[in-house]
């Protein structure tokens, strides 16, 4: 995207009284999280550009420069307007724990994080299901079904995730938007099991 | 997520705030939606409060699309947008108007219309 600001590309919101929401999209670099959000993403994938202040991260070690480097990252975001007056933005975030305090800014107000998997590397995904949990988010795990990797049943890729019985798993191809959208269900059918189920009391 | 190459900008992010490391008045949510609210730009405003000024004449956005669209942090962005406000030159809204909270109705309400998409 060029850096002038071109009206005719941008998407503007129809000024009503919609409800915006937020979920997060999770997983290891190169999972498929900007293919999913772009595949959900009714306008072209935005990013911006957040600038990190990372303290004693094991990364770089020269020799005359404080711990301290800054780093900048992109964070992808897309939006999905759905009917009801609903619109969703779906946040691709970072899965290294370097980033965590970044993380916690972008998951303030979300109704949850879907954490993606690749089969070849469930390992990496570990990390990030800890940092949701830490978050107290509400989360789905949603294998991204890449063509060469080794299918498994639901049930193994469960006990090798080692998930509670209540974290929804679903296989999803982040390229095709209907196992991507039942992936999202999978979410907001698991937030709204995790919140109370009386109506919150009128103040 | 990726990492990003350096790149320059026209200005900036501490220019673009004035020199400021919080903002004046107002922490938005990065879903807060911004949009117009004078027929003109509001006077004795930098260049930058312009650029968002006139990002958001035609329409509304949240702080987040501003951000992306200006190529700006959404921190910096955040200082414009509540200068703006100040000057009478942009309305806020909260994500959920009308103060509701996330609660089941509204995830129901989620749940319904991503189940419409089938």
């Amino acid at each position: 995207m060029d850096s002038a600001v071109s009206g005719s590309r941008i998407g503007y919101l129809p000024d009503r009284d919609q409800v915006l929401m937020k979920m997060l999209v999770a997983g290891p670099f190169g999972v498929g999280k900007t293919t999913l959000i772009r595949t959900l993403s009714e306008i072209p994938t935005l990013h911006t550009e957040e600038v990190m202040t990372e303290t004693g991260a094991p990364v770089d070690d020269v020799a005359g420069l404080p711990d301290k480097t800054t780093t900048t990252v992109a964070v992808d975001f897309g939006r999905l307007t759905l009917p009801g007056e609903v619109v969703l933005y779906l946040f691709g975030t970072p899965g290294q724990r370097r980033f965590f305090p970044l993380w916690q800014d972008i998951a303030r107000g979300a109704l949850g994080a879907l954490v993606l998997a690749d089969t070849r590397r469930l390992a990496e995904s570990f990390e990030i299901m800890d940092m949701v949990e830490e978050q107290g988010l509400p989360y789905a795990v949603a294998v991204n079904c890449f063509p060469d990797a080794p299918a498994h049943s639901a049930e193994v890729l469960r006990g090798h995730l080692d998930l509670h019985p209540d974290t929804p798993l679903v296989l999803c191809d982040a390229r095709d938007r209907a196992t991507s959208v039942e992936a999202l269900i999978a979410l907001a059918e698991h937030v709204l099991h995790s919140l109370p189920s009386l109506p919150q009391e009128q103040r | 997520m990726t990492a990003v190459p350096p790149r320059r900008r026209m200005v900036p992010a501490y220019l673009a705030t004035g020199g400021r490391s919080r903002p004046s008045r107002t922490a938005f949510d990065r879903l807060t939606l911004l949009h117009s609210a004078s027929p003109d730009p509001p006077q004795g405003l930098e260049a930058e409060h312009r650029r968002l000024w006139e990002l958001l004449r035609p329409g509304a956005l949240t702080l987040v699309e501003a951000a992306a669209h200006l190529r700006l942090p959404v921190s910096a962005t955040n200082f414009l947008a509540a200068d703006l406000v100040d000057a009478g030159g942009l309305q806020a809204r909260s994500p959920i108007p009308r103060a509701q909270q996330i609660d089941r109705t509204l995830v129901e309400r989620l749940l319904d219309g991503l189940r419409s998409l089938r």
